[in-house]
């Protein structure tokens, strides 16, 4: 029973681009993420990752190709508390804490059965600041705030825009251990990012986008 | 959810050549085993999705309390205006009163519309509510909803002390309470279409009212109607009542329709 869950892969993509005046922003991309899986989104600027990502979460419209999750065709419907996306707007209102901000998120989708809202916070090296309006925070922190959503809501799937973008460095091997500790739960991730991620690791894949 | 349970093609499975775990050529170390997929977990009703939205908007708009306070207080200086341009006649200002207020309060309305999703979508909140497992509709309703409440409720509060100051009679004042009872509720619901609808482009301000304007006519016409009605000692249930049915397809209409408008404004 395992073994032929494990052979179907969490996200399959077959084919995909996205069209913008009908003209092709990336190459036809063709991969399959499994439970387990962490995959590096690489390119130059300009050449379709946070577009590809978009596409994948649902933001944008499939411009052409197939995509299948856990093996059907992908319905938002199906999958939409399984799909959890963090791009360069990071979703969290300036006004309020990262307490309320999380306390939203997790009202929408649910949490991860023994974790709460300050456990999160305090994950993601946000123990003082659980009620301090983000607008005060500074961009590192705000960055950790949204990234705390990852270590509490259930998602299977994460389609992290830059993660490592305005982290210092122990927020960086912060986001490879939380990436690293979801995928050995199962889940999977894909990551745009300009510099290779979890150098630590060798479960990364790549995939490369050329404009 | 059927998403729980494996899906897989029968014939593919066994078929694939070799023992190879994965069929991906470019993945570099094997990983030998493989995590079970996580399975899908149940979001949480659409009940507690709901008041965590309209607690999100209320406490926004609470530490924000200035904004709320602006339309009213435009609403009153407003109110003050035609006085002192039509002369502090009591016979003429009683026959213009309702009106004057009816369409003051629209317009007050009209400056706290434009900001219903602009800041959900500059700051992304927006794709966390498309992207959530719960239905758009109605965590649109529920923006609509907490619009209403910290935007027209305080102008109707307020609304029998802009009738006063134009000297209509006590009498008529529940009934224009009424009116705008049901005529500002609507205005949220086609205005936060239209919204959605401008939502991608800029300086959206101005061509919302341009477009929602000839829309509220209905609405004008029905409650000034009452309020005439009531003042001349007429029956006034009519009118309200078509206010009513109006406002009854909006709460209907409206949601979906500013779901899907939102949804082809990100999909840009």
């Amino acid at each position: 029973m395992t073994d032929e869950n494990a052979t179907v892969p969490l996200l399959e993509a077959r084919a995909v681009t996205f069209l913008r005046h009908d003209e092709a922003v990336f190459a036809p991309q063709s991969f399959q993420l499994h439970a387990g899986d962490l995959t590096w989104i690489e390119g130059d600027n300009g050449s379709g990752k946070t577009t590809l990502l978009r596409v994948l979460a649902g933001l944008l419209h499939l411009g052409a190709g197939e995509l299948r999750w856990r093996g059907e065709p992908l319905q938002r419907d199906d999958c939409d508390g399984d799909i959890l996306f963090i791009g360069h707007q990071l979703g969290l209102k300036a006004d309020l804490s990262p307490r309320e901000n999380l306390r939203v998120a997790a009202g929408l989708h649910g949490c991860r059965s023994g974790v709460d809202a300050a456990q999160a916070l305090a994950g993601v090296g946000l123990r003082g600041y659980e009620d301090e309006p983000v607008r005060r925070l500074s961009a590192g922190q705000r960055k950790r705030a949204a990234l705390a959503r990852l270590i509490l809501l259930p998602a299977a799937l994460w389609l992290l825009d830059e993660p490592y973008a305005n982290l210092d460095r122990s927020g960086a091997a912060l986001v490879d251990r939380v990436l690293e500790a979801h995928a050995a739960e199962g889940g999977a991730a894909l990551v745009t990012s300009h510099g290779a991620p979890g150098l630590g690791s060798g479960a990364w894949r790549r995939i490369r986008l050329d404009a | 959810m059927a998403a729980s349970t494996p899906i897989h093609d029968p014939g593919a499975a066994p078929g694939r050549p070799g023992s190879a775990p994965h069929p991906m050529p470019a993945r570099g170390t094997g990983t030998p085993e493989r995590p079970t997929p996580r399975t899908s977990v149940q979001p949480p009703g659409a009940g507690r999705a709901c008041a965590a939205i309209l607690r999100r908007d209320l406490t926004l708009a609470w530490r924000r309390r200035a904004d709320i306070a602006m339309p009213v207080l435009y609403a009153v200086l407003v109110t003050i205006l035609f006085p002192f341009a039509l002369g502090p006649e009591d016979t003429l200002l009683q026959r213009i009163a309702g009106g004057v207020v009816l369409v003051t309060v629209l317009l007050a309305m009209l400056l706290t519309l434009d900001a219903m999703f602009s800041s959900d979508i500059e700051d992304g909140s927006l794709e966390q509510l498309v992207l959530s497992p719960q239905p758009l509709a109605l965590l649109m309703g529920m923006k609509i909803l907490a619009h209403w409440l910290t935007s027209a409720l305080p102008l109707i509060v307020i609304a029998p002390l802009l009738a006063a100051m134009l000297h209509l009679p006590g009498t008529v004042i529940p009934v224009l309470l009424l009116a705008l009872l049901l005529a500002t509720p609507l205005l949220s619901l086609l205005g936060a279409i239209l919204v959605a609808l401008t939502a991608g482009t800029r300086r959206s301000g101005m061509l919302l009212a341009l477009m929602l304007l000839p829309l509220c006519m209905p609405a004008v016409i029905f409650a000034a109607g009452a309020v005439a009605a009531a003042q001349q000692g007429l029956p006034w249930l009519a009118p309200i009542s078509w206010l009513a049915a109006i406002l009854v397809l909006a709460v209907a209409l409206a949601p979906p329709a500013c779901a899907g408008a939102l949804r082809i404004a990100l999909d840009a």
